[in-house]
């Protein structure tokens, strides 16, 4: 029996439709998308008569190796396949060797790797861009990924159809192996990671279960870059470990009652270690070269957090020298709202509304419900309890979800009941 | 007791792979229960959804026609039941309902009539 925790099939769907690309070319992904759900298809009918083979993924991958065989066989004169392999597809002598070859465990890897810089195509809008890599690397479908983005099935479904079209029409999937191109393309691709793990960690999707698998998947595709001697840049290790420290935290962001957990209200003993500790050992690897990323910086952040084992022993004035440098990387009201945060804790509240009063373009945080709160929070401290309370009913109002509803709601209560 | 077989009709397709994932840990439980309270026979085979069909005096061999994919026989279990309406209401637990699947019931002929 497979573990249902393990979402196999999700993860070698990525895995094949990669493999099959790379052999059939970008132009023909629909087809080795039909040449996977063939192979899932075959695995559900076997399956469940026969029970579930020794090694899965190795039944699957071949499954679809053989198929991959039949379809080229069938369809080489009326098709033309990956320009990359040349005629080498085409000859019977051929055929089956280089098929052969192409699915070997290594190459599997970097069948991943180059479909992931494939997806990450400068012509496609960075929400684009993570959506296709969900769909194709991660295998969900478009109610899945609507579902984690809290958006209509018809607008994903559009998002990824066009998507879809741009890599199909690029003729050749990217090239791993030309040293410019990757180190070009590599900052999107780590941009694409970045953006999927915040989805699953900040996104408005209510369900944990949908949130922590998009981190985890944000973490395996990192994970697979890192195994690259080009991608493993130290930026890339910033992200792994920034990754790793946040989502050390997942297992505390609900208290015992279901409720959100602010991070200074979180119990850390229920932090995972394992990977509070991989992602500091990240972070000492991403300490090299001369190149400072948000990623560092961010890394740098919640290793702070994860230092203090209690709220009141964090070091809030490291972590506002810290925002300090990301606003000048990567400046941006959000940022600077967790900035105005950070400097309340070390100097106060009044301290921290004078920053939020200075943040340059504060009107983009108005839909942003944690910006009311923070205000609220404030304002609360400072005593000033019922103009606390209309901040956080107005972050009520825009919250997204019921956890974050039930999580203002109790805020507003303390707020009634320190007002009386 | 006597013997019924269940033969599956539909195909399954166009699902996420998550999905199909859980449809088969579905059949799987259901395929277990269904062993421990001891009513399979012969848990039996899946069947290509392709083949020939050999017909006539002539014997004439063609590709089909096959059913509809919706009606195609995908598999068959040999079962074994008190009665019919014991067999048809075990064979309520199959998941292949959820995919609007359906499962034939059939008894065996028995020698001893």
């Amino acid at each position: 029996m497979i573990n249902p925790s393990d979402h196999l099939f999700r993860r070698e769907a990525g895995r094949m439709v990669s493999t099959l690309t790379r052999i059939f070319g970008v132009h023909n992904l629909a087809l080795a998308e039909d040449v996977v759900q063939d192979a899932f298809c075959r695995a559900l009918e076997v399956w469940k008569f026969h029970g579930v083979p020794e090694n899965p993924s190795a039944w699957l991958m071949a499954t679809a190796k053989n198929r991959a065989l039949d379809v080229l066989r069938r369809e080489r004169t009326a098709r033309t396949f990956a320009p990359e392999l040349g005629r080498l597809l085409e000859s019977e002598w051929t055929v089956a060797p280089v098929v052969e070859e192409l699915f070997g465990a290594n190459v599997i890897k970097d069948d991943q790797l180059r479909m992931m810089f494939s997806c990450c195509n400068p012509r496609l809008a960075e929400e684009a861009q993570v959506a296709l890599v969900l769909h194709i690397l991660c295998g969900f479908s478009v109610s899945e990924i609507a579902n984690a983005f809290v958006s209509s099935d018809a607008a994903i479904e559009k998002r990824i159809s066009r998507a879809k079209k741009v890599l199909a029409g690029s003729k050749r999937l990217f090239d791993v192996a030309g040293a410019d191109d990757f180190a070009q393309r590599l900052p999107a691709v780590q941009r694409a990671l970045y953006l999927l793990f915040n989805e699953g960690y900040h996104g408005a999707s209510p369900e944990s279960a949908v949130r922590t698998e998009l981190c985890q998947e944000a973490i395996r595709l990192t994970a697979l870059l890192l195994e690259h001697p080009l991608a493993a840049t130290p930026a890339t290790h910033g992200l792994a470990a920034l990754m790793c420290l946040h989502a050390a935290r997942l297992p505390a962001r609900l208290d015992a009652s279901g409720n959100l957990s602010s991070l200074f209200d979180q119990d850390r003993s229920r932090w995972d270690s394992r990977l509070v500790a991989e992602g500091q050992r990240f972070l000492d690897l991403s300490a090299t070269g001369s190149e400072l990323t948000e990623y560092h910086v961010e890394a740098a952040i919640a290793s702070v957090h994860a230092m203090a084992h209690r709220t009141e022993e964090t070091d809030w004035g490291k972590i506002v020298s810290l925002y300090n440098t990301l606003m000048t990387i990567r400046p941006s009201p959000v940022v600077a709202l967790n900035r105005a945060i950070a400097i309340a804790q070390h100097e106060g509240p009044e301290r921290g509304l004078e920053e939020i009063s200075t943040i340059a373009n504060r009107d983009r945080l108005a839909t942003y419900p944690f910006y009311h709160a923070a205000l609220g929070e404030f304002e609360f401290r400072s005593g000033r309890h019922k103009i606390a309370r209309e901040h956080f009913r107005q972050a009520l109002v825009l919250a997204r979800n019921s956890m974050e509803r039930r999580f203002i709601e109790q805020r507003i209560g303390a707020c009634q009941r320190a007002a009386l | 007791m006597s013997q019924f077989v269940y033969l599956y009709r539909g195909a399954e397709r166009g699902h996420s792979p998550e999905k199909m994932q859980e449809t088969m840990q579905k059949w799987m439980a259901w395929m277990k229960q269904l062993t421990e309270k001891g009513h399979i026979k012969d848990i039996g085979q899946p069947l290509e959804h392709t083949g020939k069909l050999v017909k006539g005096k002539q014997k004439t061999v063609t590709d089909g026609p096959f059913a509809e994919t919706k009606d195609i026989v995908g598999g068959y279990t040999l079962i074994e039941a008190r009665d019919l309406d014991q067999a048809v209401e075990l064979s309520k637990g199959c998941p292949i309902f959820e995919v609007d699947g359906a499962v034939e019931v059939r008894p065996v002929m028995k020698m001893n009539m």
